[in-house]
């Protein structure tokens, strides 16, 4: 049986700070997790993979990581996602404090 | 100490230079990241979880004041005001931006550092004993044979590509302070019958997936021949290692597949063809590295007020109690400075302590401090009639923790807050298990404990080798903790054993807590460590402890 393809956003490291950042459907990249493209088709979403991965000036290290859909928009659903979208547990550094 | 010839200083600044230019590529795009990863790399600096890390060499662990001052300019300048202090003497600034990177390391090489060949498939920072040139059991200083081997295996021609990384160790004492046994070569240093100081080789030691004990290659080693079989080893073990499987290149799987004998046969072969190439050269070099290492001028005062000081303030007798060591010189001492108060980060110092721990030594230590791979830092030459207003100072910089060896002295690898390959966090499990031990008041009772926190099965928090290990894993998307124990890291190395199942992330601290209240019902008196009531009554009692549920439905 194929497996199931579970929705994705597409996600990678910004060149120059190296955090993380998500891709939006407007090809803009937010570091705002809930402002990414939800992708839910698996063609589209290997597409949208390739044309990030071209963007070799802005991003670093460009990946497929697995979403679901929340109130305010994409969430993580692994736990290293989630790090990513909030900066280390032992210092108030990183997206935690920067986004608010 | 060192100081950087001119030789060595041209070579770091065109380093630098070189740099420089390909980030300024990779940010104009000519550069892609496939491309630049192995240049960066090749400059100690990775992409993690949140930002890029610059790991930089502490050469075998040894700074001067001026040079801590620097990590705590850079720190300040170009991160966020801290450093993390690692397992192989490194030290790591987790925030750097990409096009700051070059400034940083023009800024080190200002004082005789770098980040070069802090990561990548090539011999790695060489490390030692941290209480080098101090340590009342040691034949001979270790470091000018370390800062030799510095000099050989930077910028090698031969391996700059091996089958992958490559970890040198060394001691000079006859107890292990520098896990020489669970390293891709360590050198201890040894007599032999005539009472000539070589080495005993280890070869094939090292944790991660596949943990081995280093076996044996040479008994003994002159000292004069260290280079070319250290060549001979590396040489061998580039052409045999394998390239097929990244877990199966490191050369502890080479010696294990192939056999210590065969190994033996082929180092020896070839150590035989290129010794007569090293025509004295190394020594000379050798001689000129030991003069800058020649003992500071140690002094002969009273250590009366010190006695008196001791009886007069209990938190100072301590802290005297477990942050010294014995000094080879008469009246002074090894001072640990502990990098882990209890609920804080495991080997994050801030700059305003660097530069404390700098003056401390500039005013007090004969200009000399050392990284320990237990990520504290080391003064390793204080008068004791100066100890008093040392720990003065380092309390007023909240550095006088007393707990070197104590369970709240823990190992911990930075773990999924930072690291990019860890399967789970280690950082807050080191800070919640230390927080409860001071709650509990008994870890001076519990006596000398160690405690390692890897947050990934690469082993950096070197959970193998510690009394009790902490493997963090990923189990179905949960943060998931295994225990191991009865691990060393010392002469006598043992690999953990695993215990059983693994614990979450809100049971693994009360395993621990029951783990370690346990052992103290289990212990034949006071003076009996961890370790060795481990090794007196094996796993089962401290199972039995750990999974106390499991135990009455088996007797049921």
């Amino acid at each position: 049986m194929p497996r199931t393809f579970t929705p994705k956003v597409v996600t990678a490291n910004a060149l120059l700070e190296g955090d993380a950042v998500w891709l939006t459907e407007n090809n803009a990249w937010t570091r705002d997790i809930r402002e990414a493209e939800l992708l839910t088709d698996e063609a589209h979403a290997d597409l949208r993979l390739l044309e990030a991965q071209a963007r070799v000036d802005e991003i670093a290290g460009a990946y497929l990581a697995d979403a679901k859909s929340g109130e305010n928009g994409p969430e993580p659903t692994h736990f290293r996602e989630e790090f990513r979208t909030r900066g280390p547990s032992n210092y108030a550094h990183g997206k935690q404090v920067e986004l608010s | 100490m060192y100081t950087y010839n001119d030789f060595d200083e041209a070579f770091v600044r065109s380093r630098v230079a070189q740099f420089r230019g390909q980030v300024e590529r990779r940010i104009d795009g000519s550069l892609t990241e496939d491309e630049f990863k192995p240049l960066r790399l090749m400059n100690g600096l990775y992409l993690q979880l949140h930002a890029y890390m610059l790991r930089v060499a502490v050469p075998y662990g040894t700074l001067n004041p001026a040079q801590m001052r620097q990590l705590a300019y850079i720190a300040d300048r170009w991160d966020k005001g801290y450093g993390h202090f690692t397992t192989r003497q490194n030290i790591q600034y987790n925030w750097p931006k990409l096009q700051d990177v070059p400034d940083m390391l023009e800024a080190l090489a200002d004082v005789g550092m770098h980040a070069i060949q802090t990561s990548g498939n090539t011999i790695r920072n060489v490390t030692a004993d941290h209480f080098a040139g101090a340590a009342a059991d040691e034949i001979e200083d270790p470091r000018p044979v370390a800062e030799l081997l510095r000099q050989w295996s930077t910028d090698h021609p031969e391996f700059q590509f091996l089958p992958r990384k490559f970890k040198i160790a060394v001691t000079g004492a006859e107890h292990d302070r520098a896990v020489t046994k669970a390293h891709d070569i360590g050198l201890r240093m040894v007599r032999n019958d005539t009472d000539e100081p070589g080495f005993e080789v280890i070869v094939g030691g090292g944790l991660g997936r596949t943990p081995m004990v280093g076996k044996v290659l040479r008994a003994f080693l002159p000292k004069a021949d260290l280079l070319p079989y250290c060549e001979a080893i590396v040489s061998v073990y580039n052409l045999l290692g394998r390239r097929d499987n990244k877990y199966k290149a490191r050369i502890k799987i080479t010696v294990h597949e192939n056999g210590l004998e065969k190994i033996q046969d082929l180092v020896e072969d070839r150590f035989a063809a290129i010794r007569a190439g090293f025509s004295g050269h190394d020594q000379a070099l050798l001689e000129e590295i030991e003069a800058a290492f020649a003992p500071p001028a140690f002094e002969s005062k009273s250590t009366g007020g010190y006695e008196a000081a001791r009886l007069a303030n209990p938190a100072f007798r301590s802290w005297t109690d477990t942050n010294l060591s014995d000094h080879k010189a008469d009246g002074y001492a090894i001072v640990s400075i502990s990098i882990k108060k209890h609920g804080a980060t495991p080997g994050d110092a801030t700059s305003d302590q660097m530069r404390v721990m700098a003056d401390l030594a500039e005013q007090y230590g004969h200009g000399e401090l050392r990284i320990s791979h237990e990520q504290n830092v080391i003064l390793p030459h204080v008068h004791k009639a100066d100890l008093a207003k040392v720990y003065a100072a380092l309390r007023e910089a909240d550095l006088a923790t007393a707990n070197i060896g104590l369970a709240s002295d823990i190992i911990a690898c930075p773990g999924m807050d930072y690291c990019a390959l860890a399967t789970a966090r280690s950082i807050p499990i080191a800070q919640e298990i230390a927080t409860r031990f001071d709650e509990l008041k008994i870890e001076h009772e519990i006596g000398q404990l160690k405690i390692k926190i890897s947050g990934c099965i690469n082993a950096c928090g070197h959970h193998h080798v510690g009394h009790i290990g902490i493997l963090g894993l990923d189990r179905a998307g949960v943060e998931n903790y295994q225990i191991t124990l009865g691990g060393d890291g010392t002469e006598t190395t043992t690999i953990g054993e695993r215990a059983g199942p693994g614990f979450s992330a809100d049971e693994i601290v009360p395993a621990i807590e029951r783990l370690v209240t346990g052992y103290l019902g289990l212990r034949s008196d006071a003076d009996e460590t961890f370790l060795q009531a481990y090794r007196r009554l094996g796993m089962e009692p401290f199972k039995a402890i750990l999974y106390p549920s499991e135990d009455k439905a088996n007797a049921a």
